[in-house]
């Protein structure tokens, strides 16, 4: 009987073609699954695969999605979309969703990842993949450049870090709450870590709550986060319309596996989180700002702007309307979600309370589409990043907050605490 | 690899990608998102760098974002080498694979902006001109030598692809 091992090192054992492998060794791995989005992918990869004279490895491998650039604004966007599709005709990429949502939350959308997989994907929230139970990681479109040649990637082997949470959320407190908590208290350097999830809080969290846990381990600086294959986990691959393997439930953790450390964390008494400018880690209960004005409220991107965080939202605009003063912009994370919130009436709650729908994509995120700041204007945001001038001009602030607090904010018009609405 | 020798830019910790490739220029020339590298932590670095200064900086250098560009603008100023307590795992994935030398150095905060540094990436060995300290630091990771020595992976991909072992 072998030894016990983590999740990780099973995968990348498996990944290395090897019996083992352990924390620090380097090993080369066989990628299973390669994201591509239009921001990092064709554009920067098809003129190297030319000075290189090959092709693709394996086209049936690579998902290619476009999100950063969706809509075109422009000539220079609207040529970046117009290659990213010819590069998936000229290389038959079957799995190219054009104008679809953000790549990260289609691949849970379409079941595309499973558990045990070895995935790497061309943009740092790769990580969020892992909520599946897989290994996803992201690189430079220079490396990708470099697996979609040799479908190869080296790595070193990280140690893990299981994060265990218990206890049950007060109501309106959510996975976004612990991941800006998580920011402070592990600090954004955890290289050479893999953030493993879990405990009850994670066990009882939909596949979509998890997949903030695991988009943010990015901004705790880790190799990628992920949380074991549960029944939660082959539900979503279900849903998907995916039948999943008969060994899924086997990409787990052996009991006695070594951590290099292990973190408990209770869930019971967190407030909400806010991230003041600039940095993620810069986060603290919601409280200490509430007489903060907020400018915009912008509810986007791949971890905040989900299915479910839209049902959030509604949930507090409910017969309520936004703030004199205060935007509230929603720029829906996929088209699918986008259909189940026009069909199930949560979108209706978000337009009649004044909010302005944005295009599906990256959008002002990383100030790539509509939405951007002016100088000196504040936000509160739920996306991931509020470094400065991420979102616009270089002197607006951006707050990070939950889904729930930032509509709640749109309400007040200034940062307010969503439970005290949602009771 | 040569040595460097080359005056040293002093920044903190947690120096991040969007600083160094701003995503409003992400549409724009290398040319123009160079321009506006770093300029949200010193305005005037941009400007004033040359060709073989080196970046001294402090803790997670390089953290957030898989944008290539922020290597690429460090490189595309003349920008030698990037010697910091610690790096953000894709950005020194980056650097590595365009050829640019990044070493962890953890005696860092000796450095004062404008000091001249002698750096030798294969030895790991940096020397101070200006207060005649040597510092030895971990050097290129073994696996990455001739990677790296090759002149990054685009280089070392062609000298793979010809020897036919990819
Ligand atoms: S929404 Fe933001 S964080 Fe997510 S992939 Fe797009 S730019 Fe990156």
């Amino acid at each position: 009987m072998p030894l016990p091992y983590t999740l990780t090192q099973k995968i990348l054992a498996r990944a290395a073609g090897r019996p083992h492998v352990s924390p620090g060794e380097i090993v080369t791995c066989r990628v299973d699954l390669a994201l591509l989005l239009d921001s990092g992918g064709p554009r920067r990869i098809w003129p190297r695969l030319k000075e290189l004279g090959v092709g693709v490895w394996d086209p049936d491998r690579i998902v290619l999605c476009s999100d950063h650039f969706t809509p075109a604004v422009d000539a220079e966007s609207a040529a970046i979309l117009q290659l990213t599709r010819e590069f998936a005709r000229h290389f038959g990429i079957q799995r190219f969703f054009d104008m679809r949502g953000i790549g990260h939350v289609l691949l849970a959308e379409q079941g595309l990842l499973a558990p045990g997989m070895f995935a790497v994907g061309g943009d740092s929230h790769s990580s969020m993949g892992g909520a599946f139970g897989c290994f996803m990681a992201g690189f430079g479109a220079i490396e990708m450049t470099g697996v979609v040649v040799t479908g190869e990637i080296w790595i070193q082997v990280p140690e893990t870090l299981r994060v265990n949470w218990s206890g049950r959320f007060a109501r309106g407190v959510v996975a976004k709450d612990i991941a800006l908590f998580l920011c402070r208290t592990l600090g954004m350097e955890n290289g050479a870590s893999v953030l493993e999830y879990g405990g009850e809080t994670v066990r009882n969290m939909s596949i979509w709550e998890r997949m903030v846990l695991t988009n943010m381990a990015a901004e705790l600086g880790a190799e990628t986060g992920l949380v074991e294959a549960d029944e939660v986990t082959l539900a979503a691959l279900r849903t998907a319309g995916r039948v999943p393997a008969a060994d899924a439930l086997d990409w787990r953790s052996d009991p006695d596996a070594s951590y290099s450390a292990i973190h408990d964390f209770s869930a019971t008494d967190l407030p909400p989180q806010i991230a003041a400018p600039d940095s993620p880690a810069n986060s603290g209960p919601v409280g200490a700002y509430d007489t903060v004005r907020i400018d915009q409220a912008y509810i986007g991107a791949c971890v905040g702007a989900k299915l479910s965080d839209l049902r959030m939202v509604a949930e507090v605009l409910k017969n309520r309307s936004v703030a004199r003063g205060t935007r509230l912009l929603v720029a829906p994370a996929s088209t699918q979600a986008m259909t189940e919130a026009a069909a199930d009436g949560t979108l209706a709650t978000i337009t009649a309370a004044g909010a302005y729908i944005l295009p599906t994509g990256c959008g002002a995120c990383a100030a790539l589409g509509a939405g951007v700041l002016a100088e000196n204007e504040v936000c509160i945001s739920s996306t991931n990043r509020n470094f400065r001038g991420r979102m616009g001009a270089n002197s607006a602030q951006v707050y990070l907050a939950s889904p729930y607090t930032v509509a709640a904010s749109a309400v007040a018009g200034r940062v307010a605490d969503p439970r005290e609405l949602l009771t | 690899m040569k040595a460097i020798e080359g005056r040293a830019w002093v920044f903190g910790d947690n120096i991040n990608t969007d600083a160094m490739a701003p995503g409003l220029y992400f549409k724009s020339s290398m040319d123009e998102m160079a321009r506006h590298c770093l300029e949200t932590v010193d305005p005037h670095f941009a400007r004033d760098v040359r060709p073989g200064d080196v970046i001294v900086a402090g803790r997670n250098f390089g953290v957030g974002s898989a944008r290539e560009q922020a290597a690429m603008a460090l490189t595309h100023l003349g920008v030698a080498a990037v010697l910091a307590v610690s790096f953000g795992r894709i950005f020194y994935r980056n650097a590595l694979n365009f050829g640019l030398p990044a070493l962890t150095f953890p005696n860092a905060a000796t450095v004062r902006a404008g000091d001249v540094l002698r750096v030798q990436p294969v030895a790991g060995r940096i020397e101070n001109v200006r207060t005649a300290a040597v510092f030895a630091v971990p050097g290129i990771p073994a696996h990455l030598m001739a990677m790296v020595e090759a002149g990054g992976l685009m280089p070392w991909l062609k000298v793979r692809l010809a020897k036919d072992t990819v």
